[in-house]
């Protein structure tokens, strides 16, 4: 990264392409251009060979069969599949089971999804969180009975990081006839994930989160014992009629790259990226001693760090303040709202703590030379908020 | 893929350099266009001047477009949700992302040549109540194009929405939302050149619908989702490079195709022949051969063609599309031929000696 360029500490938001994966796909620009649908001629072929052989890293990376892997636009279309398509698919077959069993901290497109169906006849049951920010497993027991048609936690919170107890929460899911559902965008290559572990029927994969380009996702749909869904849309019949419309083979090939690169890269990821962040928070608790972690300290992925810096600061002003380094006050879709996150708000954060409170998301391709100098900008950006009277009009 | 020549455009335009270009620099860029910091901002200047360049290209304003994957997609959201509560009619040639979309949809019969039946469209719509009707402008098997605006004054004088999948006529002929008089439009980028990935819904100005896909909040609430923007940036580039004005070499590219075609083989027809179509398409019957013994014998003479729509699983049957415009039988004996933007000069003469020999050895064998 060139040193004028912003530290980028938003991998929550979006990953930066792995140059590897822009290798991979850049044949499918270059050269075959050809859609892979169109497998009556040679070079159709060619480009649905390279498909499959990407489905079958992706479903490597979770502990499933290829043929277990929908390929969608993204995470969002994921999720609205998993939980519509087992919802309405259910209901049509003359399933009695309509609740929907969430938690308050999800993404939105699972609230929105869950909120969606409401309106067609199914219950929500959106649970609160500990302020650790984990599911109370007993609640979830309590709740959990032959009403409850489908249970949809994610593996990893987009804000506060922290990693739910899906193997946990699976058993208890199937043990009560539900189908469990694991939104894992921000989980999957991030945190080691198996299907078979956690006893997923469905679970969304984002390729933008890992490094892979926008513009492609995948839902797991378990096959043993099936799991059947309705397609959000129909059309050519592709994905084995789970979802029309042609496969964009370069992105495809981009996320079978991105894939097996969190794969065999994971770990070793894993352990250097939580290097940085101990450095990155221990330069700015230097400066800023009273600043505070939301979310449980020990079950998080490794990249995040949900802070609240003192001093009744805003953390917009904080931003403004530190212009080189890109960070967050929330997830990416509803940062440009001045609302304040309803993911802190679910873990008890009163309202000035939520306006304080900063998201940090270190990746991959951060070095500890980053990290330093993000620290000592946003602990100068602080110190000049502290010192700067807080406007009530924003 | 050296000695290949590919004439399967409709399922896919190759890629223009200019949109190769846009890709790889979104790419490498990287950034959330819904993240508020520098990489963030510098995403949404991308993502919002593609859509403003596709929106004026295709006459709408930039806040009527939404983004979707693609063109199945884009297809689904408007007739599910300009739809609701219409009565959904739909051309009997439509694409089977327009026909699944609307199960249990009404069918408009088209005309021999392909084209749609207006007289049958207005007995249609003075027949019931509000309806939504969907008409493809140009056809992905034939090329045949629709009479769009006067389908849609028909539409206006009995108070119905008119949606137009415009997916294979986008690029390759004037198009214009506002001019058309079309409800909303359904565009898909790597059917112009661009990457495939990334499509586009125009409406128009005061139309509004829900969410098929609900999320975020991004696409003024109708598409959620982080956008795909090399995809997009890609789409953009590729509508800027395609022009229209290069319709005239590729339709001599065709003529020249099919009056060898009918030089060659009087048992041959061309379907639409007499309809206006789009200038890189031929749909050429060869009665008594299956089109799947056809496409095998091409593609192992190093011709690139299909049997029809490229979707699913490359199961080859009946045309629909052909069956619609009454040719029996011989629905199953039609390949399509489509010529890509950088079609070769000597497309025809390749095309019409590889074509020569497989009706010479296939006519004889069905006979």
């Amino acid at each position: 990264m060139r040193p004028n360029r912003p530290v980028y500490l938003d991998n929550h938001a979006t990953t930066p392409l792995d140059p590897r994966v822009l290798a991979a796909m850049r044949p499918w620009w270059e050269e075959n251009f050809a859609n892979p649908h169109s497998v009556e001629h040679a070079m159709g072929r060619e480009a649905e060979e390279a498909v499959e052989a990407a489905r079958a890293e992706i479903a490597a990376l979770i502990g499933a069969e290829a043929r277990e892997i929908v390929l969608t636009s993204g995470a969002t279309e994921s999720n609205n599949l998993a939980i519509k398509g087992a919802a309405r698919f259910a209901a049509a077959q003359g399933n009695e089971r309509r609740r929907i069993v969430t938690l308050a901290t999800e993404h939105k497109c699972v609230l929105e999804s869950v909120r969606d169906l409401a309106a067609e006849g199914f219950e929500p049951v959106v649970l609160p969180v500990r302020p650790d920010g984990l599911l109370d497993l007993d609640l979830l027991r309590e709740t959990l009975d032959e009403r409850v048609l489908l249970v949809s936690v994610m593996a990893v919170n987009n804000e506060i990081g922290v990693v739910q107890d899906l193997a946990a929460i699976g058993a208890m899911a199937k043990e009560a006839g539900a189908l469990f559902h694991t939104d894992a965008a921000q989980g999957c290559g991030r945190i080691p994930l198996d299907v078979e572990e956690i006893r997923a029927d469905l679970l969304s994969i984002s390729g933008h989160k890992i490094y892979g380009p926008k513009g492609i996702g995948a839902l797991y749909v378990r096959r043993r014992p099936r799991v059947r869904l309705a397609p959000l849309f129909s059309g050519g019949g592709q994905e084995r009629g789970f979802r029309s419309g042609t496969l964009p083979a370069p992105l495809v090939v981009g996320l079978g790259e991105a894939a097996r690169l969190a794969a065999a890269e994971g770990l070793l990821d894993a352990g250097r990226i939580a290097g940085q962040r101990d450095r990155f928070l221990a330069a700015l608790r230097t400066e800023v001693p009273d600043i505070r972690l939301n979310g449980d300290p020990e079950r998080r992925v490794p990249g995040n760090l949900n802070l609240t810096f003192p001093g009744g600061v805003d953390a917009q002003a904080i931003m403004a303040a530190a212009p080189d380094v890109c960070v967050s006050t929330g997830s990416a879709c509803s940062s440009a709202t001045v609302e304040p996150s309803y993911v802190l708000k679910a873990i008890g954060l009163p309202e000035a703590e939520a306006r304080a409170t900063l998201r940090i998301g270190i990746g991959r391709f951060t070095s500890p030379a980053d990290v330093d100098r993000a620290a000592a900008s946003l602990a100068a950006a602080w110190r000049h908020a502290v010192q700067t009277p807080r406007t009530v009009a924003e | 893929m050296s000695a290949a020549l590919y004439l399967d455009a409709n399922a896919t335009e190759p890629l223009r350099p200019e949109a190769r270009a846009s890709v790889i620099g979104a790419l490498e860029a990287g950034g959330n266009p819904s993240s508020v910091h520098a990489a963030g901002r510098a995403a949404r200047r991308l993502l919002e001047g593609a859509r403003e360049a596709l929106a004026s290209r295709f006459g709408a304003r930039a806040q009527d477009l939404v983004f979707t994957s693609g063109g199945t997609e884009a297809n689904a959201l408007a007739i599910r949700g300009l739809g609701r509560g219409r009565r959904v009619l739909a051309g009997a040639t439509e694409h089977a992302a327009v026909l699944a979309a609307a199960p249990g949809c009404e069918t408009i019969p088209v005309r021999p040549d392909g084209t749609v039946d207006l007289m049958a469209l207005s007995a249609l719509l003075e027949a019931g109540g509000p309806a939504l009707v969907c008409l493809m402008a140009a056809n992905n098997e034939t090329g045949v194009l629709h009479p769009v605006a006067e389908a849609a004054e028909l539409c206006r004088r009995h108070g119905a929405l008119l949606h137009v999948d415009a997916v294979q006529a986008a690029g390759r002929l004037p198009l214009d939302l506002a001019a058309t008089g079309a409800d909303s439009l359904a565009l898909s980028g790597h059917k112009l050149g661009g990457p495939p990935g990334a499509g586009a819904l125009l409406l128009r100005p005061g139309l509004d619908l829900p969410a098929l896909i609900a999320g975020g909040g991004q696409e003024r609430g109708r598409r959620g989702g982080t956008e795909p923007l090399p995809a997009i940036a890609g789409f953009a580039a590729a509508a800027g490079a395609a022009d229209p004005a290069a319709a005239g070499r590729l339709a001599a590219l065709r003529d020249r195709i099919e009056a060898g075609i009918r030089s060659l083989a009087p048992e041959a027809v061309i379907a639409g022949a007499g309809a206006p179509r789009l200038p890189n398409t031929s749909s050429i019957i060869l009665p008594g051969v299956p089109a799947e013994t056809q496409v095998i014998a091409l593609d192992l003479a190093g011709i690139r063609i299909s049997a029809g729509a490229a979707c699913s699983s490359g199961k080859v049957a009946r045309s629909h599309v052909l069956a619609a415009m009454g040719f029996g039988e011989a629905a199953g004996c039609g390949i399509r031929v489509s010529l890509p933007w950088n079609a070769p000069e000597d497309a025809p003469e390749q095309f019409l000696e590889a074509w020569s020999a497989m009706r010479a050895r296939l006519s004889r064998r069905a006979a």
